[in-house]
């Protein structure tokens, strides 16, 4: 353990456990954060990252272990203890009222009030100050929350934590709904707090992330800290991966195989446009082939995807797989043609989290293990175990409840949904959003895997460098249009960005 | 309970699965029993057998006797063939408001002087596919509305209730039809094997719900819509489809209500039904199927009908008012639906 005696240590966590009904979440954790750092928090889904968080807001009590505030041994009794000791944590789930004002949100249970009576005008003022220390004076105290988006939102959350008397922030994935260009900002902000003294503990799976904003990071497996403290600057990435996942991560997209030239093109799309949110977009997709559309959030990659599903209605255009014409903003004539989508939002769009997992694999499919519209839960989880097998589900129980599973194995369950019955397209919105660098390259392999058997591949996502790593053609987006078409060997991310930018800005 | 004050906490509490599951991994095959359907019903019965004992005590032979037995359950069983219907709806988090006066006005529209003339001429069974098509038709009503008008359930149906209420008043002229079928009173007043046939649609109907929840892809869509609607949608069901034959089976087992109502009162009137439709989901959600939908349980709803009409049956024993009734029932539905949740959380966690 490295220990550096220039600072004083602000928290001090040592060999905290943790169970849940004798399912072990914290084997024992070492965290030591000092004032004005920002302290990484690295581990997979499912490593106990969150249950740690909740240990330090006071939402769950520790079955042992120690831990020390400011020099003192303290318990956190509950999320309000936490507040009063000056722990303020920004969840991922964003925990601001719609509804409310900047200014009323950010004083949410402990109002600026006399008697009773509301003192609005003070508490406006407040919020105001509160909002250009943060670098965000054009966001007025009185707008409400509900117009501004996530980023904005995140700001109000962090004022929220700035209008008492915080010392540390915990921040739960804050990046996870921000775009580039708000992920800087989100980062200046972050410098502006360390250097006014207030520590940050954050959390992400982003590598790339905690190299620009972090100065020390612990790194959590397994419930254990599998390293305490490291710093940043001397710690390179391969041996974080090795620390984070147990293993060594040699290259982490599959390699590239070609696609036979005689492959007869499965999906194509004519003309296809939604008046407001994209104007007509032609391509074509061979089996085997895997095509990406690169993009900004906003710049109507997901909206094509779904229209391609029938998820939305088309204005214009058409949609035919394998030369039979689909029928428009019909998903189940989509999913009887053979085509499959991985919706963007897991939880919310995918999955039954409370039904047990071969249910949702056969989610799609249970009418077809079904004789008179009788179900046969027998054959369902025989064909889901089949899955389960091949796709290395974790843990391989058709019958565990799906929320207990890591972000990785839900993805492949939604994954597994379309391969039960036999797909031949597969449309991938954000197939890698909330996996962790491990599973993620598994999920890399199985899409490559997919290909190779024949289907065609239509993938979507934030991260440039996963279309171009797995893509063999590229569509970039920008403000609902095609700007381009092209080999993903002919382009890198530079190349991508710099079009994403004129696109935008045009 | 320090987890309670969080919504952190509650929002990634997780639920036990509706059907239990196999035992397939040892060491949790008895918690998920006992925190799934299984552990939940046990609750139930055991609630079931304290008011026994309770009558029992209070009122003694009177309440023991085979008679009584059967007169709680005759009680239970057209409130009971409502909520079979009632689950399924609210299963897939939608409600139905209006069961209590469709009902009501199929009693009426299938008493009406013309349909009585013309069953006389054929068969009483037409008075039966009358109550039954009134009901389908006023589901069918429901679930477009709901459906592809996107009107919210509690509004749609809530129009529903005052709607087929007025229409029943008008057809009735707000006077009580009386059944003067004989084939239709013989058949509704007749005893099979000891028990009245209202005691066997009951049954009959519980069963074929149960069946229908639980063993059918008819079952599966509704707990996936009820789950996760969106995720329903992007798997390929069709939501809207399905939204109206939930209505329209709520209303079919209305349908069977009046039958049931015509048989026990020998009349048709608008005023039949009156605020069943609160009691029906009182018994759905006491009996542990999720009011917000996703979980639903038929033999639930069968225990929660039967503790009602048990709880009114000791109280009228022993010569207490309806209104000590009523104010029992609601301190009952708040502790039920408190220790429901309890069950609910226990096990839950999140990493």
């Amino acid at each position: 353990m490295i220990e550096d005696d220039h600072s004083p240590s602000l928290l001090d966590v040592r060999q905290i456990t943790k169970s849940f009904a004798g399912v072990t979440a914290l084997a024992g954790v070492d965290l030591t954060v000092r004032a004005g750092e920002v302290h990484c928090v690295l581990g997979q889904n499912g490593a106990g990252k969150s249950t740690l968080i909740k240990t330090l807001s006071g939402v769950y009590q520790p079955d042992g272990g120690t831990i020390h505030w400011q020099g003192r041994a303290t318990t956190i009794a509950s999320p309000v203890a936490a507040l009063a000791l000056g722990i303020a944590t920004m969840y991922q789930e964003l925990d601001v009222v719609d509804g409310l004002t900047v200014a009323e949100n950010i004083f949410l249970g402990h109002e600026n009030a006399t008697g009773g009576v509301l003192r609005v005008a003070s508490a406006n003022r407040e919020a105001a100050a509160l909002m250009a220390r943060l670098g965000h004076a054009a966001i007025s105290p009185r707008t409400e929350v509900g117009s501004l988006s996530a980023a904005n939102k995140q700001i109000v959350s962090m004022a929220r934590a700035l209008s008492r008397d915080t010392k540390l922030i915990i921040m739960d994935e804050p990046s996870a709904v921000l775009d580039s260009e708000e992920v800087k900002n989100l980062f200046r902000v972050v410098r502006e707090l360390t250097e006014s003294g207030i520590a940050v503990i954050y959390i992400s799976h982003r590598l790339e992330e905690i190299r620009q904003i972090g100065d020390r990071i612990t790194v959590i497996k397994d419930g254990r800290s599998t390293a305490s403290g490291l710093a940043v600057a001397h710690t390179p990435t391969p041996e974080l991966i090795r620390l984070m996942t147990g293993r060594d991560v040699a290259n982490v997209f599959p390699a590239r195989v070609p696609v036979p030239t005689d492959s007869p093109v499965v999906l194509e799309i004519e003309g296809l446009s939604v008046r407001g949110l994209f104007s007509p977009v032609d391509f074509a997709v061979r089996a085997g082939e895997i095509v990406g559309l690169a993009g900004l959030v906003g710049s109507g990659r997901s909206e094509i995807l779904e229209t391609v599903y029938g998820a939305r209605r088309a204005t214009t255009g058409l949609v035919r797989v394998a030369g039979t014409t689909l029928r428009n903003g019909s998903v189940n004539g989509a999913v009887a043609a053979g085509v499959g989508l991985s919706p963007e939002e897991r939880k919310s769009q995918g999955l039954l989290l409370d039904e047990p997992v071969f249910k949702n694999i056969t989610l799609a499919t249970f009418g077809r293990f079904a004789l008179g519209g009788m179900l046969n839960d027998r054959r369902e989880r025989a064909a889901a175990a089949e899955q389960i097998s091949s796709l290395e589900l974790r843990p391989a129980d058709p019958d565990q409840l799906t929320r207990t599973l890591s972000g990785g194995n839900q993805q492949k369950i939604l994954l597994a949904r379309w391969l039960v019955h036999g797909t031949r397209v597969l449309l991938l919105d954000e197939p890698t959003r909330g996996v962790d660098v491990g599973a993620r390259a598994e999920i890399y392999s199985l899409i490559r895997r997919l290909a190779a058997a024949g289907n065609a591949i239509v993938i979507v996502s934030s991260e440039i460098e996963e279309v171009l790593g797995l893509a063999d053609r590229v569509l970039v987006v920008a403000d609902g249009r095609v700007l381009t078409t092209t080999n993903t060997t002919d382009i890198d991310e530079h190349g991508v960005l710099d079009l994403v930018m004129k696109g935008s800005a045009a | 309970m320090s987890e309670q004050n969080s919504t952190v906490a509650i929002a990634t509490t997780a639920r036990p699965s509706p059907t239990g599951g196999a035992p397939s991994s040892p060491p949790s095959a008895l918690k998920r029993m006992m925190g799934g359907s299984a552990g939940r019903n046990l609750g139930l019965v055991i609630a079931l057998a304290l008011l026994v004992v309770v009558g029992a005590i209070t009122a003694g032979d009177r309440f023991l006797t085979v008679d009584n037995m059967l007169t709680i359950i005759r009680f239970a069983s057209i409130i009971g063939v409502i909520s079979i219907g009632m689950t399924f709806v609210i299963t897939a988090g939608g409600i139905d408001l209006s069961v209590g006066s469709v009902m009501g006005l199929a009693t009426v529209v299938s008493t009406l002087t013309a349909v009585q003339l013309a069953a006389t001429q054929t068969s009483w069974l037409l008075m039966v596919l009358i109550a039954l098509g009134v009901g389908m038709a006023a589901g069918y009503i429901n679930g477009v509305v709901i459906a592809y008008g996107n009107v919210v359930a509690f509004m749609a149906t809530l129009a529903m209730l005052v709607g087929a209420r007025g229409l029943a008043e008008l057809l009735s002229n707000r006077q009580t039809q009386i059944v003067n079928n004989s084939g239709f009173l013989s058949f509704t007043r007749a005893d099979l094997l000891g028990v009245p046939v209202l005691i066997w649609i009951f049954v009959v109907v519980a069963a074929a719900g149960w069946f229908l929840l639980n063993r059918t892809t008819f079952g599966r869509r509704t707990v996936a819509i009820g789950g996760n609607r969106e995720a329903a949608r992007l798997a390929g069901i069709n939501v809207k489809r399905h939204t109206v034959y939930l209505y329209v089976l709520s209303g079919f087992t209305c349908g069977i209500a009046a039958i049931m109502m015509l048989g026990r009162t020998t009349a048709g009137t608008s005023t039949h039904g009156t605020l069943y439709e609160l009691d029906a989901i009182a018994a759905v959600v006491v009996g542990g199927t999720l009011l917000i939908g996703g979980r639903g349980t038929i033999v639930g709803t069968v225990l929660g009908v039967l503790i009602f009409s048990t709880l009114t049956n000791v109280f009228t024993q022993n010569n207490l008012s309806t209104s000590v009734q009523a104010v029992a029932k609601g301190v009952i539905i708040v502790v039920a639906v408190l220790l429901q949740q309890k069950f609910a959380s226990r096990g839950g966690k999140s990493t």
